[in-house]
Parts: structure tokens; sequence; C-alpha cells
């Protein structure tokens, strides 16, 4: 490792990292925002009675599922060049997760025993009232460890946001990398960097998930 | 429109090398990883510390950093230290041991979560280890983790399309060389996402034929599978028959949750197994 790594260049790179690191969390705040709420409403809608709602909606949600984070964010910065690109990668991977999150939702629904629904029928409760008082709060919490453990796997893949030139802690290191044709500490920190801020929080949702359960 | 249909149908053959390329990451990288995988997943079972620790810091480590930083990380840093590899091989090495780490949490909790009468009736009929793994606890294992896999491997197919940023010309590429020549960026990446979609869903099929096997070979399901059973995109409602013999609900992409909550049972069922082979 002598002469290859520079102690200097570490932490003469380590403040643009740091911004970087800001970026990086807001990202991830704005998109788990956006798909905590866009994947409730899909869950419901995935409810509803006629096929002809559920259907196409299966359909846009597994593409959106099942095809690369990474070609939806140039496609999207492309599609619109007016829209700042850190707006497009909050959007994007908002509602990207928001397919994920929608499962967690399903699950945690499913999850509210019958005899929940039983007792708001037998209650003579409105089919909102049920929802918001009876239902829901019951299934949030089963979703909370899922939501984590998203937010987690979310602030490890807002590094695709580089595609779209937003200046998060990666694309911070690899800029500097171009410059300095030395990409050895600033990728080495970025990584550790990410093990640093993401492993103890993955352990706060293991925590959650036994207090929770 | 008719112009970018013709462009498209120009470019078809060279979509046929990319969707190659691209298979070639992501089958690759799938067999690495589940390399890794069994791997890491029986060395954080072991008991003794030194392969348990290690195994532990690994998947921790890979599951911790970001893929893209160890895709660029393998492609700009490993150089320096004077391992230069292929595109290709950096491509597999980061998409295989990235989904590796995560696959050992799948393999872990899926072990752990084998009833733990299993082992100790391994232990009533006098198996030998090997003998217990192979015959017993991993087919049971297998079936359960296979839906998970199946969601690490659709995981996997997206993650390469980083391979593009590393100068590989897969459908990525592809879909960017269709935008400069048509210059319509809608129509090109619409195809281009379809191309990815239709390789995902080829993939879940053939995933969900292996869980409907490994399922029929347990005996778990009587009949064969339904062609329904092969052709769904997500996992099978936990109430109706054929699923997971535990009876655990599935939760989409949620190997993460899964795998914890494997934790807990899996405790429990390690627990017992370790009393029944130490009696």
């Amino acid at each position: 490792m002598n002469g290859v790594w520079s102690w200097d260049r570490a932490l003469q790179v380590l403040p643009e990292l740091l911004d970087g690191l800001v970026v990086t969390v807001l990202a991830t705040v704005v998109g788990m925002v956006i798909a905590a709420v866009l994947g409730l409403l899909v869950a419901l809608a995935g409810r509803a009675p006629s096929r002809w709602v559920t259907a196409p909606l299966r359909l846009v949600v597994d593409f959106v599922r099942m095809t690369p984070l990474l070609v939806q964010l140039v496609f999207v910065y492309l599609m619109l060049p007016a829209v700042p690109g850190i707006v497009v990668g909050c959007v994007v991977l908002g509602v990207h997760y928001a397919t994920y999150m929608s499962e967690v939702y399903r699950a945690g629904i499913d999850a509210v025993p019958r005899g929940q629904w039983e007792a708001a029928t037998a209650l003579n409760l409105p089919r909102g009232r049920t929802w918001r008082a009876v239902i829901l709060p019951q299934a949030i919490k089963n979703t909370l460890p899922g939501l984590g453990n998203y937010a987690v796997s979310m602030f490890k893949e807002t590094p695709f946001l580089f595609a779209i030139s937003v200046v998060e802690m990666f694309t911070a290191a690899q800029t500097f990398g171009a410059n300095t044709f030395s990409y050895i500490e600033p990728l080495t920190m970025v990584g550790l960097l990410f093990l640093l801020v993401s492993y103890p929080t993955s352990l706060l949702v293991r925590r959650m998930e036994t207090r929770l359960a | 429109m008719s112009d970018d249909i013709e462009t498209l149908v120009a470019r078809l053959p060279q979509l046929g090398d990319a969707v190659l390329v691209t298979l070639q990451l992501t089958v690759g990288g799938a067999l690495l990883a589940m390399v890794v995988a069994l791997l890491l997943g029986f060395g954080s079972r072991t008991r003794t510390l030194w392969v348990r620790g290690p195994s532990r810091v690994v998947v921790e480590f890979f599951r911790g950093t970001s893929l893209v930083v160890q895709f660029f990380w393998l492609f700009y840093v490993l150089p320096a230290f004077g391992f230069k590899l292929e595109s290709m091989a950096v491509g597999i090495l980061a998409l295989g041991l990235n989904y590796g780490a995560y696959g050992a949490e799948v393999v872990r909790g899926s072990i752990n979560s084998v009833p733990r009468g299993q082992w100790e009736a391994c232990t009533a009929l006098n198996l030998g280890p090997v003998h217990r793994i192979r015959r017993v606890i991993f087919p049971q294992a297998w079936a359960l983790m296979l839906p998970m896999l199946a969601n690490l491997l659709i995981q996997l197919l997206k993650g390469s399309a980083l391979a593009t940023y590393v100068y590989l010309h897969d459908v990525f590429f592809w879909t960017d060389q269709l935008r400069t020549a048509t210059r319509d960026t809608f129509f090109s990446f619409t195809v281009g996402l379809v191309v990815y979609f239709v390789i995902a869903y080829v993939l879940t099929w053939g995933m969900n034929g292996l869980e409907a096997r490994a399922k029929r070979r347990l005996g778990v399901v009587p009949t064969r599978p339904t062609l329904r059973d092969v052709l769904r995109v997500r996992p099978a409602d936990p109430a109706s028959p054929g699923t997971a013999p535990s009876g655990r609900p599935a939760t989409g992409d949620d190997v993460a949750t899964a795998g914890s909550q494997d934790d807990e049972a899996g405790a429990r069922v390690a627990t017992g197994a370790r009393r029944g082979e130490d009696s």
C-alpha cells in the first residue's frame, strides 16, 4: 500500500465527500417520503374491486420494479431537460421504491387479523373510518421495519445519481478522481463512508424489528 | 415514428449482441453470487469463531458499501494495486460479490428456518454432517430460499446496467446508441426498458420453474405445477397450497426483512439443533 495510498489526498477530498454525503442523505430522505406515500396509495389502489384498475396497475408496477433504476433515471433526465437532476433523482428513486414499498404495505395490510375487519363491520364503522382508525394504524406498524430496510437500501442506491450528474458523494469522488488522476483515495473513502452510515442504520432497523415484533 | 422503427429494425442484430452481454453479466454474476452466498451463508452458521467472524465481516462489508462504489472501485482502483481486470470480469466480480453477500443472508436465514424437528430427526437417524445437509436440510432450505433468490436475480440484472460505464456494450449501451440514431429519447428508452422487462420476466419464469421443481421434490405440492404458478411474477399467496412449508408469508423483494425475521426463528431453531447435536 506504501506509495499508492496518500493520506494527504484522502484528507483533501474529505470535505467534498462530506458535502456529497449531505446530498446523498437528502435524496434518500426525500425519495423515501415519496416512496412511503406513493407506495401506500399503490397498495390501496391494488385492492380496488375492479380488474380494470388492478391489472394495468400491476403491469405498471411490475414494469417499474423489474427494469433498471439506472436506465429509468437517465430516461427521465433526458426527457425533462428543464428539471434539475436532483429533483429527477429524488422522484425516480421515490417512484422506483414505491413499487417495492407497495408490496410491503400489501403484506402489512393482509397481516391485519380478519377479526379487526369483522369488528369494524359489527361496530358499523364507515369504510373510510375503518381504514383510518382500525386497519392502517396496525398495518403501518407491521411495515415500519420494511420501510427502514428500504431506506438503507435506497441510501446505497443513491450513487446511481452520478449518471444524471447530481453531485452526491460518489459523483464528488469521481470528479475528484478525474481531476487528479487518482481514484484510489476518493473511491475507497466513499465506500467506507457508506459503510459507516449504512451499517449502524441497518443495526438500528434490526433492533426496531425485534422491538416491534 | 416509422423512421424510428426502421432504425430499430436495422439495429436488431446489435441488440442480440447487447442482450448476450447483459445475460453474460447476469448469469456469470449469479453463478459467482451463488458460490459466494453458499460459502458465506454456511460460514456464518459455523460454531468456530475463526470462520464465522470473517464470514460476517465480508457479508456486512459488501452489503454495507454500495454496488456502484464496488463496481468502480474494482475498475479504477484495483489496477493501481497491480490487478488489471477486463471490463467483463469487473462486472461479474462486482455483481457476484455484492449479491453474493445478500444471498448469504438468504441462505443463512433459510437454513435457520428449516424446522428443528428435521435436525433432531437427522440426529435420531444418525446421519453424518454432510449427509444431513445434503439430503435433508438443504433441499428444504432451497425451496424456501428460491423466491428470495429470484428477487435477487432481478436486482442483479438491474445492476448489470452499470456495465455501460465500464465500456461494455450491454442493453443500456444499445439503448443509448439507438437514442443517438433516432434522436427520439422516449422511443429508444421505452424499447430499452421493455427489453430489460422481457429479460427479467423470462428469468422470473425460470426461477418459478425451479421453485416448483424444488417443492415437488419435497412432496409439498402433490401435482405438477400449473402454468399459472410458473408464469406468476410475485410470490404466491401464503394462504394457497403449495407455498413455502413454513407458511411464513414471503414479502416481495423484501429480502432483508425476510432474512432478519428468519434470524429470530432461526436462532431458536439453531439452539434446538445444537442441543440435538450435542446429545
